[in-house]
């Protein structure tokens, strides 16, 4: 069998493999679902129904993907220049510290003022977070995976020490949480009574100036550059290690917003459960959106509608919720071969 | 054209009566719209060598790959010793006794020799594998062909010639009786070129039959018994190497009478460029330059003669900002350079053409404007860190309409544009700018005739206008036909200069072979032109 | 002096040879994977999902040795599934692995869910208990920490005997090494690259999921979530640091678990002055050390995370 280049795929090749990639996953879902004992188009409706059914449950989505779309736009960016950041959970929880540091009541700020600076802040810690496992790949080649994954670990017993340490509520009955953000280091509610918060719009804006980044400026061609051919572009002129260390920046800061999201528009506090793997997920987002910022808008809210309709077809169903993670491994599974098979044609001889 | 006439039975002499080992009927083989061969059809006879000339691009390795099962052809069959061989499997081809020594060498470095020796001659179940045994015939084989090379060495640790021997071990061990050597000699020194053609007449001697592909017309004269010549993958010729001649061989191959580039005399400018007892670290594998001095003069191409690996990557990787000197110093226009970049040998001036164009030169999944600002997006074609697209655009659809690069459109990816048209762009990327200085590494390697006399072309014309040139060059022929001076590379040291004419062949050959006279290795070298 | 004494302790050896069991099979499945030039991110859910699987069979009554086997089948089809996108489909090691870590463990925990709906608190089964080797095991310190253990951690040191003669002594194992230096001498030799590196792929995961299933049926007797926490991507960090070679990586592997329980009874020794995070964060650190120290001097494959198509050179 041999790979070959195919010429300029048309319209209808990409998008023919990508939906393909879709209908696969929920046929892996299907037959998980009659594993379970229930049926594939009931639990199907259920989860769409628990998705996009009503009101509640659209903004249920919406308020879900918000952190989505951060983790998903770090990953899209770092993985742009091959800089191979699986961080994004590690950088979300230090966002998340530095939001409980500042918000609670230690800067003395009116909220025009104060949230800006939180979120200056929380970038900053997110994009040093980063920075460390970038330097150690341009200067002593260390695998960035392993040293991201690594960290993940390493800041979550970290979180963990400073929530049964210096950051622990003493009125929080002996749990491991922090104190509360003051109200004027809250995002506010975009509509009064529900979930959705001023994050959202966040993450959108996050998203158009990522794309902009990428599509219009020179840094983002040095980014797709070095992500497409280190050597020729080092070649041409491209400063490729210190292209990295600003993707790891860039990619690092926009993890940690997740964080920051999250606590000063949801939670209002930080618990060890803030993230049910926002930043794993987020490697799905992106490749599911190919990269594309813009996409990972789409991407997210798709991914944020099959957990939150998985919960409320798990709760009437009884099909376990994991459904939704394996639907949402299945796909980056199946989406990965479905850019393969758009680019190139299977020989078999 | 006497002789080639392809309808006529093939003038074979002695070996009229020696079987066919091998016969190749009708192979075709199309990638995308190219065809890379066109039913060709010959055969080999026992004992003979068959030497299998054309130009790069011709065909010929496809044709070696399909033979050898590397790749399957769309129509065709190979027979060996009478029987078809299956296709698209180079165990079978092994097992037929077919054995190939590739262009590029194919050993682990990570082992020893008679670990690559005997890979996969063994079951690959047993639970170990008699050494001793194996030592012992390697030991016997080497003996009798002369090819001496210790098998407990890592290939790592072999030099260019050792890892050949290997490789040509590697069939015997598995009793080869056809050996197909891919342009055996590209990395090679004469020296070590005339130990091999001696190994290839032992070989035949024992009944071996060999075909020996390449495109250098005198070793084809010195070597082989019969020639089959290869142009635009179809087979334009075949006779016997004692009844042609070089010229007519030349005319086959390339289809037409090249007229070697019209050069004008010189007129040579004062030094631009200077390199003062330069060094470099050793990186890898390549071979460092030690204390190299030269200079580069204005309206002046240098040539730059050498086997192969000899330090011609260190001086490309320098000059074109890629590594720095570790010792000595590097002058452009008087004044020395510092903080040596990419971007700083672009700003001094330097005009850019690597040695290849796929891996450095271009970057094959963008599209050709991306490709064609990749030296000037952040001087010419951005503002305040935002992008110019419209202005990128122009730029290259001017660089498409001069240097008649053929492409669907600016947004077309570099991957689907041919090797000729990639090293357009690339050279109307480097020259745009007017460069004082411009380095042609391997500028026309793997081009067809068209884009090679294209190439010269506008290498000829920058150098009326007053660039300075280096030419590096595995091709002599190539470095005679454009340079105004020349140096040879050794070792990672230069030779003096000489100019055009000045030196005979045979004498550039000694020095590409490391043999200096004291005289020669005078400092400072680079100032005597 | 205290913090000293524990070295000389019987105890802390039989835990640390005991700790590092489950990291020596899967190193070595990773290893096997990485010399024939695949890197296998999938090592974290590939454990998982071994651990899983043989606790259920033997959950489910089956013997033991039943158990294990499954595991390793269970590991070596996610070997397959790997080894298909990545070596003839040559997709991104990182990304398939990530995603093959990501939809093993959450099939697990599906199939965990839908196995046992009702439970609150994962049931146990009997684990291999110590087999002690008579006479060896009576060798003081030494004896308890290498001959009084369970037939699946001496089954791991055999793993590495295997591996080790199979990579350096056989026809196979040379193979597999050159086809993780150079996948062209290999094919040049008439054996397939895909099929070596197939192989190759799935027989190290089929280890990293014994390696899993070690926790499940041999160090604890049940099925938690999590329980891998990490090991894997450990593994990763050791087989760099025993620059691909079976022996060095057994050598790193026992080091880290000694380090290991070595904290654990630090932890107990200063009685809660240092928080306990610090200490759990100690193997993830010292991994990243371990990475950076032997960044300079190992010598990785060549051929690593290179895909390969015939003919290419």
């Amino acid at each position: 069998m041999r790979l070959e280049p195919k010429p300029q795929p048309s319209l209808a090749e990409t998008l023919f493999y990508p939906l393909g990639a879709i209908v696969a996953t929920f046929a892996v879902a299907a037959l998980l679902v009659l594993a379970a004992g229930a049926s594939p188009f009931s639990v199907f409706a259920l989860v769409a129904k628990g998705a996009a059914g009503s009101q509640f449950a659209l903004l249920e989505t919406l308020t879900r993907a918000t952190p989505l779309i951060f983790t998903g736009l770090a990953v899209a960016v770092a993985f742009r220049a091959r800089l191979w950041n699986i961080g994004a959970e590690a950088q979300l929880y230090i966002g998340a510290v530095v939001t409980i540091v500042l918000g609670t009541g230690a800067l003395p700020l009116p909220a025009p003022i104060l949230l800006p600076v939180i979120m200056l802040a929380v970038m900053a810690a997110g994009a040093l977070l980063l920075l460390g496992p970038a330097v150690l790949k341009t200067s002593f080649g260390v695998d960035e995976v392993v040293t991201t994954l690594l960290l993940n670990f390493i800041v979550l017993l970290f979180v963990s020490m400073l929530l049964e340490g210096v950051l622990k509520d003493p009125m929080g009955l002996g749990w491991p949480q922090s104190k509360r953000v003051i109200a004027d280091a809250q995002l506010p509610r975009l509509i009064t009574g529900k979930r959705l918060h001023f994050g959202f719009v966040i993450a959108i804006a996050a998203a158009v100036v990522t794309w902009v980044i990428m599509k219009k400026t020179a840094l983002g061609y040095e980014m797709r550059a070095v992500g497409h051919n280190p050597d020729a572009a080092r070649f041409a002129g491209i400063p490729v290690n210190r292209v990295l260390m600003k993707t790891a920046l860039l990619s690092g800061g926009l993890a940690a917003l997740a964080g920051f999201s999250e606590v000063a528009g949801l939670k209002g506090n930080l618990t060890l459960d803030l993230s049910p793997g926002f930043g794993y997920t987020g490697i799905v987002v992106a490749m599911l959106a190919l990269l594309n910022p813009l996409g990972v808008v789409a991407a997210a809210i798709f991914v944020a509608g099959i957990f939150v309709g998985a919960d409320a077809m798990s709760r009437s169903a009884g099909v376990p919720s994991y459904i939704a993670e394996v639907m949402v491994a299945t796909a980056l599974l199946t989406m990965v071969t479905a850019i393969m098979l758009t680019r190139y044609r299977i020989r078999w001889r | 054209m006497s002789g080639f006439n392809r309808d006529m039975p093939s003038p074979e002499e002695s070996f009229e009566n020696a079987p066919v080992v091998l016969r190749l009927s009708g192979v075709t083989k199309r990638f995308g719209s190219l065809t890379a061969n066109d039913a060709i059809s010959f055969s080999v006879r026992r004992g003979e060598i068959v030497a299998l000339l054309g130009e790069n691009g011709a065909g010929k390795t496809t044709l070696m790959n399909i033979l050898f099962g590397h790749y399957v052809a769309d129509e065709g069959t190979v027979e060996a010793f009478g029987k078809e061989l299956p296709a698209g499997d180079p165990r079978a081809a092994l097992n037929a006794g077919i054995g190939m020594v590739h262009q590029h060498f194919t050993l682990a470095e990570n082992m020893s020799v008679l670990e690559n020796i005997v890979l996969g001659t063994e079951s690959m179940w047993l639970i170990r594998f008699d050494h001793r045994a194996a030592r012992t015939r390697i030991g016997k084989l080497a003996n009798d062909f002369g090819l001496a090379v210790d098998p407990d060495k890592r290939v790592a640790a072999l030099s260019v010639g050792e890892r050949q021997r290997v490789e040509i071990l590697k069939a015997l061990y598995r009793d080869a009786r056809v050996l197909i050597l891919d342009e055996p000699t590209a990395v090679l020194t004469p020296n070590e070129t005339e130990a091999l053609f001696r190994t290839l007449k032992i070989l035949v001697a024992e009944g071996l039959s060999i075909i020996f592909i390449s495109h250098k017309l005198n070793e084809v004269m010195a070597v082989s018994d019969r020639v089959l010549v290869l142009r635009g993958g179809r087979l334009v010729g075949e006779s016997v190497t004692s009844r042609t001649t070089r010229a007519e061989l030349a005319q086959l191959m390339v289809g037409r009478e090249i007229p070697p580039p019209s050069v004008a005399p010189a007129t040579v400018g004062g030094p631009i460029l200077t390199f003062n007892e330069v060094s470099t670290a050793r990186t890898g594998t390549g071979t460092p330059l030690d204390k190299v001095s030269f200079s580069l003069n204005a309206g002046e191409i240098t040539g730059l003669a050498g086997v192969s690996g000899n330090g011609q990557a260190a001086l490309a990787a320098l000059l074109s900002g890629i590594e720095r000197p570790m010792s000595g110093s590097i002058t452009i226009g008087g004044k020395p350079v510092a903080n040596w970049s990419p971007q700083a040998a672009l700003s001094s001036g330097i005009g850019r053409i690597p040695e290849d164009r796929h891996a450095i030169g271009t970057i094959v999944d963008m599209s050709v404007t991306e490709n064609a600002i990749s030296e000037r997006y952040r001087t010419r074609f951005s503002r305040h860190g935002f992008l110019d697209w419209s202005a990128a655009r122009s730029f290259a659809e001017e660089i498409i309409r001069d240097y008649d690069v053929k492409c669907p459109s600016p947004e077309t990816r570099i991957r689907l544009l041919s090797g000729g048209n990639m090293q357009k762009l690339i050279l109307g990327r480097a020259l745009d700018s007017d460069p004082s200085i411009i380095l042609a590494n391997q500028p026309t390697r793997g081009l067809d005739v068209g884009a090679v006399s294209y190439v010269h072309q506008r290498l000829l014309q920058a150098r009326e206008r007053g660039a300075a040139i280096l030419l590096i060059s595995e091709d002599l022929d190539e470095i005679l036909a454009l340079a105004d001076r020349i140096v040879v590379i050794s070792k990672g040291r230069l030779s003096a200069p000489s100019a055009r004419g000045e030196r005979s062949v045979r004498e550039i050959g000694e020095l590409m072979a490391g043999h200096q006279d004291a005289a020669l290795e005078l400092a400072g070298a680079g100032n005597a032109a | 002096m205290e913090a000293f004494d524990i070295l000389l302790q019987a105890s802390f050896w039989v835990a640390a040879i005991r700790i590092a069991s489950p990291l020596i099979f899967a190193t070595m499945g990773e290893l096997i994977c990485e010399r024939a030039g695949v890197l296998n991110l999938g090592i974290e859910g590939i454990m998982a999902a071994g651990a899983f699987a043989g606790w259920v069979t033997v959950y489910a009554g089956g013997n033991l040795w039943t158990g294990v086997i499954i595991a390793a089948l269970v590991g070596a089809m996610f070997g397959l599934l790997h080894g298909t996108l990545t070596v003839p489909f040559g997709l991104s090691q990182h990304v398939v692995g990530i995603g093959i870590t990501l939809l093993a463990t959450s099939l697990t925990y599906f199939t965990y869910r839908i196995t046992l709906p009702e439970v609150t608190s994962p049931p146990k089964i009997a684990p291999f208990q110590p087999l002690p080797i008579p006479l060896l095991s009576e060798i003081p310190v030494v004896g308890a920490a290498l001959f009084n253990q369970t037939p699946l951690t001496y089954l791991a040191f055999v793993t590495v005997a295997v591996v080790a003669w199979v990579l350096y002594r056989t026809p196979l194992g040379m193979a597999v090494r050159a086809a993780g230096e150079n996948p062209a001498a290999v094919e040049a030799q008439g054996i397939g690259v895909t099929s070596i590196r197939m192989g190759a792929v799935m027989v190290g995961s089929a280890l990293m999921a014994i390696g899993g299933a070690f926790l499940t049926m041999s160090a604890f007797n049940s099925f938690f979530f999590e329980m891998i926490n990490g090991r894997g991507w450990i593994c990763i960090a050791l087989v760099v640091f025993g620059s691909w070679r079976p022996g060095k990586a057994l050598l790193g592997a026992i080091l880290f678990a000694a380090f290991d329980a070595y904290q654990v009874r630090l932890q107990q020794l200063t009685g809660g002055v240092v928080p306990y995070q610090i200490f759990l964060m100690m193997p993830y650190a010292l991994s990243i050390l371990a990475l950076i120290a032997m960044s300079r001097r190992a010598s990785y494959p060549k051929a690593l995370m290179v895909p390969y198509q015939k003919g290419e050179r």
